[in-house]
């Protein structure tokens, strides 16, 4: 398949997070070297951050140069259902999740079924830096640099059998530190056709905004799936099944007219209970409108030939 | 101070206190806003917490005539008209940040979505349906109607706390614990009044052969009624 970088250019102008905090942490260790009168050559403080960042990062063409949105939005407004239903409670119960050490099964129809240790996991290819759209199914957006590799580069390693049409996601579930509540069927689960799980857009996701990925955004190892609503895209994962038949995903048990397996973002075809046409990006005051596959057709468009994408919403 | 029969003057002091503190909730909102401090979706924070409030104003006023019977302080119930106005005061907020800074008065969106989304065509019913109880608060009004068709006029909150529950209740995703609180507590309110609805009815069938029942029901502004075992 031909994969044609969308018109967007690499994002070369943005400050990455981590150089201005170290600017910031600069200015302000400077003042404290000044007011206290030591020697000028003390330069930038260690930052405190130091042990969480990743890198070194490949820029990818994949990339969007829209306005990101800003690093508090990301990490305070979010959907993880088993830390709490409202969009502040994950960043509040996160917390207590143990992400070392953290295993990834990748089993089922496989030549070579292997259990990855999430710090082998984050040599096993070159990360780069993804800034995505991600389309939330409630009619809100965000721009979010990612990092990451393609989930491709993973399943190559397992060697699919070819009887594997579908790639089955599970993510951790511990009742202790999470919602007990049958809200939606725990553990959670998801799912893609596999040609979608290898697509190149489709990214196993390890950090954001150039650290490893907070908590509340589905520490340490997720997925990310940028032309479908951001429920498709699983958190902190600890199974990854390649199976034949279509595997049951969470939202689509809990209830199956409002979202389907595919859920693209289509703006034509609304979720029952409220339009799609339009999203709210995060941070902005009016709407705007939503583009097909959240402007990734050109890319994924071709993986849907013939289907009826009002029939396999 | 009399909590039994309280003053004209203390009633105005209450009704001052009442009324400072109804507008609590919206100046807490101003204040985060002026903070900064509604999150990272400003629009949805509010929207969600002035439908929140409705409710909850809904549900208190709902909630006067139950704790005039229980408590016996029938001057309660010259409270109930300012809190069904803030509750169609919120109500208008609720509305105003979803016509305004949701669909931006784009009349036709609004159509569509009035039509086309059940939950949205039950809780802009309920707005409608708000419309003549608030138009008809006044004493003038009343006096007007005339008790008892103002009486059954206002008897429409009833449906309108349903209409309410349930525009709530679809409007979630998949948790639907806090609609469900609030359609228990209104079943509640709604339940009390069924309840004495019977025994007024029993009561009534009891005492009805001699020597003729009194016309139309009997509502016990004053009088406190014997408790029931």
């Amino acid at each position: 398949m031909l994969i044609l970088p969308s018109n967007d250019t690499a994002p070369s102008e943005i400050t990455p997070r981590d150089l201005f905090d170290n600017r910031r942490r600069f200015l302000q260790a400077a003042g404290l070297t000044l007011a206290a009168g030591a020697a000028a050559w003390i330069g930038a403080v260690p930052s405190a951050r130091a042990a969480t960042k990743l890198g070194p990062l490949a820029r990818s063409p994949l990339s969007t140069d829209e306005a990101q949105t800003p690093f508090k939005s990301v990490t305070t407004y979010n959907n993880y259902y088993e830390f709490g239903t409202e969009k502040e409670d994950p960043a509040e119960n996160a917390g207590k999740l143990q992400v070392r050490p953290w295993t990834v099964r990748v089993e089922g129809l496989v030549g070579k079924p292997r259990t990855f240790d999430i710090d082998d996991l984050i040599k096993l290819a070159p990360l780069e830096e993804r800034i995505y759209r991600l389309r939330c199914v409630e009619a809100w957006s965000m721009v979010i640099p990612w990092l990451g590799f393609p989930l491709s580069a993973l399943l190559k390693q397992v060697e699919p059998q070819g009887s594997a049409k579908y790639v089955q996601f599970v993510s951790h579930y511990d009742p202790k530190i999470m919602l007990r509540r049958p809200v939606l069927d725990w553990p959670y689960t998801e799912g893609l056709r596999l040609d979608e799980a290898m697509h190149p857009l489709t990214l196993l996701t390890l950090g954001l905004y150039g650290e490893v990925l907070p908590n509340q955004n589905g520490a340490p190892v997720r997925v990310i799936v940028p032309w479908k609503y951001g429920f498709k895209s699983a958190k902190s994962i600890v199974a990854i099944r390649l199976v034949e038949k279509e595997p049951p995903t969470a939202w689509n048990k809990a209830a199956p007219s409002e979202y389907g397996f595919y859920s693209n973002v289509n703006p034509q075809v609304d979720h029952p209970r409220w339009s799609q046409a339009s999203e709210r990006r995060i941070g902005e005051f009016r709407k705007r409108p939503t583009p097909m596959f959240n402007g990734y057709a050109e890319q994924v468009a071709s993986l849907y030939q013939g289907m009826d994408l009002r029939r396999n919403f | 101070m009399n909590f039994r029969t309280p003053t004209a003057t203390q009633i105005a002091a209450i009704k001052a206190v009442l009324f400072a503190l109804c507008l609590i909730p919206l100046a807490l909102y101003i204040q985060r806003g002026l903070d900064d401090a509604l999150g990272a979706n400003p629009i949805e924070t509010i929207t969600r917490a002035s439908g929140e409030w409705t409710l909850r104003f809904l549900l208190i006023t709902l909630a006067v005539t139950p704790l005039r019977r229980f408590s016996g302080l029938n001057w309660l119930l010259r409270l109930r008209r300012m809190l069904g106005l803030f509750t169609f005061f919120y109500a208008c907020l609720h509305a105003t940040t979803y016509f305004w800074l949701d669909q931006f008065f784009d009349l036709h969106g609004i159509a569509k979505d009035i039509l086309k989304r059940p939950f949205i065509t039950v809780g802009f019913s309920a707005l409608v349906l708000l419309v003549p109880l608030a138009v008809t608060s006044s004493n003038a009004m009343i006096r007007r109607l005339g008790g008892r068709r103002w009486q059954s006029l206002h008897r429409s909150v009833y449906a309108i706390g349903v209409l309410a529950v349930i525009h709530y209740w679809w409007l979630v995703k998949a948790d639907i614990l806090k609609p469900a609180i609030y359609a228990v507590l209104l079943a509640v309110l709604l339940g009390m009044r069924g309840w004495w609805r019977e025994l007024e009815r029993r009561r009534q069938l009891a005492a009805a052969a001699p020597p003729s029942p009194p016309r139309g029901k009997v509502i016990p502004l004053v009088v406190k009624a014997p408790r029931q075992t």
